[in-house]
């Protein structure tokens, strides 16, 4: 692996170290919160890829000027993707605000938002199902 | 060699025949926003089912305008393709567009008492607006030709999705945390899959799928292709509860309300499998080595062990709508195996699976919801003689539960058989074996819920009165038709049949 290789890829290394952190909180953590913000992470690494695959070596920004007389000799970064990445950002938003919501009624009816304790009460729900509902195989399996 | 299009729509199109792609999407999308803002709890449920019909009423058309192999291309704002977003309806997808809207047609007079029951009141008109755009997403998925524009639909489904499972929390909470748990697994699956379609887009400089598969099969593939396809069927995986990351899927349709588990078990993991199909045999290659060692080596034993795996959990349920899940997991394994077999049959086999696996798999968790209604759970020391005082709801279940089995005279012994067939066909008796067997398991659950309803004495304190008409009726539509398409396959088998012609030969245009 050359020197040129690894600085030439470096929006590459970023993406690969962020991403690889917001799995790691998602799957880690056991507080539900941070497990959104991970997933958070995780998708902004997928918004940088994006955003990187639009740059074109001496490219300027992909506007048109006011005359519309476009000199042929300019290169115009593809704008493309970072529309893509608009539509991919509201999406998170989205998704960050429907976890949240749950989260909240998750508070109200275990009184806890920490994964743990959660499965703890599950677990006992389970059981008392089981007791009650006959012996056999439930729960999260 | 491009297959011309039956019907060309170059410029702005004027008449509603050639809108009806569009129409498809825009009619269940705008009446979402409207019900809420209504907020009329009387209009709510009649223009939900009115735009579900519509929705059906235009699938028939299509499926008609393309049944005999040639496609749909609509431009989307005149913005021609492959830099606009092309709706692309062929018989795969008319297919599934079919599917999809016949089941939440028939399921929305049954969700009606069902949803009343087990929803909040005050929840009402917000339930039915998120299950419009949840159906919304899931036809947007099946019909669109753009890569992209897949993940839009996808993410429209899902959040709706996460709201609907959440909605039975007001019967038991653990429905927030499968909510929670979907949205987690299913936003990691997304994720996965838009980068995926980032890498396509890096080697092809496209999003239009038509357009990716012409631009791979000039240039072969490259590492980057190759971890594209791994992203796409890892993510899409997700979604369709592929085997090992199926976890998110009991507890879904555990706790989900049972409209909500009979309308995603039937629609939601075959839309995502249709994804795959099509990524599979339409944009990428299927034989290209590496995609091939992929399905054989990997997805086919995963498929194997799915169909045993859950079916062996299943056995071990106690309660309906939780075995009735882990069987659903079990025969993603069949349609799965279909998709590695990578022959026409072996294409059709899944096909024909999707559209008879979806209507057995509604009259069942229809029936486990018309049962939960009476005696207040799915659990089996409740249901436990309602053979006897719900015969109407009991005797569908029966036959839909024949249909799971694979007997010979229901919808579920076609597509079984035409997938032994395919597994015969490639010469692989040893997987053709493993069908039959797993099959065997699906005799045990079956007959536990056989046994549960007719040989034991109903339990006390539930109500013995027969489910209301309006969950009866469309719980036996369900029933008849699992019967109906066990003797006629003109209509599922014919279609599966040119569908897998389409895909593999590429009736999209794409390859030859």
């Amino acid at each position: 692996m050359s020197w040129e290789f690894i600085v030439g890829h470096l929006p590459y290394w970023l993406f690969i170290t962020l991403m690889m952190t917001g799995l790691y909180i998602v799957v880690a953590k056991g507080n539900y919160v941070k497990k959104i913000v991970g997933l958070n992470i995780f998708q902004t690494s997928v918004f940088m890829l994006y955003i990187s695959i639009g740059k074109i070596t001496g490219g300027t920004a992909p506007i048109f000027p006011l005359d519309l007389e476009v000199d042929p000799e300019t290169v115009y970064s593809n704008p493309l993707p970072h529309v893509l990445i608009l539509t991919a950002i509201v999406v998170g938003i989205a998704t960050t605000a429907l976890g949240l919501a749950l989260i909240v009624r998750i508070r109200e009816e275990y009184g806890s938002i920490e994964e743990d304790v959660i499965l703890d009460i599950e677990y006992r729900l389970t059981q008392h199902e089981n007791a009650v509902h006959g012996d056999a195989m439930g729960g999260r399996a | 060699m491009a297959v011309e299009p039956a019907i060309e729509v170059t410029q702005i199109a004027l008449t509603l025949k050639e809108q009806l792609p569009i129409l498809q999407i825009v009619v269940p999308f705008v009446a979402a926003p409207l019900i809420v803002f209504f907020g009329s709890r009387s209009l709510t449920w009649p223009i939900t089912f009115a735009a579900s019909a519509i929705s059906l009423w235009i699938s028939v058309a299509l499926l008609l305008q393309v049944a005999d192999g040639g496609f749909i291309s609509y431009q989307i704002g005149g913005w021609a393709p492959p830099l606009g977003i092309e709706y692309r309806v062929d018989a795969a997808n008319a297919y599934l567009l079919v599917l999809i809207s016949a089941i939440s047609t028939v399921i929305l007079p049954y969700a009606r008492k069902s949803v009343a029951s087990e929803v909040a009141r005050r929840h009402h008109t917000l339930f039915y607006a998120c299950y419009l755009l949840c159906f919304t997403g899931l036809m947007g998925v099946v019909i669109t030709g753009d890569a992209f524009n897949i993940f839009v639909f996808v993410e429209i489904s899902s959040l709706s999705t996460y709201a609907l499972i959440a909605a039975g929390a007001g019967r038991d909470k653990r429905a927030l945390t499968a909510a929670y748990d979907y949205l987690i697994m299913g936003t990691i699956g997304a994720t996965f899959f838009v980068i995926g379609i980032g890498f396509l887009y890096m080697a092809t400089g496209t999003l239009n799928l038509a357009d990716i598969a012409e631009r791979i099969a000039e240039h072969g593939g490259n590492r980057t292709i190759h971890a594209a396809f791994a992203f796409i069927i890892v993510g899409m995986g997700l979604k369709a509860a592929i085997y090992p990351m199926h976890l998110w899927l009991p507890a879904a349709y555990t706790y989900a309300p049972s409209a909500v588990s009979a309308f995603l078990a039937a629609t939601a993991t075959k839309a995502a499998i249709y994804v795959i199909l099509r990524f599979v045999f339409s944009v990428f290659q299927p034989d290209f080595a590496f995609q091939s060692l992929a399905l054989e080596f990997i997805l086919m034993p995963l498929a194997v062990l799915a169909m045993f795996a859950a079916s062996f959990i299943a056995v071990f349920q106690s309660d309906l709508k939780r075995m009735l899940a882990y069987s659903s997991v079990a025969q993603i394994g069949y349609m799965v195996l279909g998709i590695t077999l990578l022959t026409q049959t072996g294409v059709t086999a899944t096909i024909v699976h999707l559209f008879n696996h979806g209507i057995t798999k509604a009259a069942l968790f229809m029936g486990a919801g018309a049962l939960a209604l009476r005696a207040g759970s799915s659990f089996y020391d409740r249901i436990q003689g309602m053979g006897r005082t719900m015969p109407l709801t009991s005797a569908a279940i029966v036959i839909a539960g024949l249909s799971l089995i694979g007997v010979p005279g229901t919808a579920g012994f076609i597509s079984k058989f035409v997938l032994v067939e395919a597994a015969l066909d490639k010469g692989w008796w040893l997987v053709a074996l493993l069908v039959v067997f797993s099959s065997l398991l699906a005799v045990v659950y079956v007959w536990r819920v056989f046994e549960t309803l007719y040989l034991n004495a109903p339990a006390a304190g539930t109500i013995r009165q027969e489910a209301p008409l309006s969950m009866l009726i469309p719980l036996w539509i369900m029933a008849l038709a699992t019967i109906y398409f066990g003797f006629d396959t003109q209509l599922t088998l014919g279609a599966a049949r040119t569908a897998a012609e389409g895909l593999l030969a590429g009736t999209t245009g794409m390859l030859k």
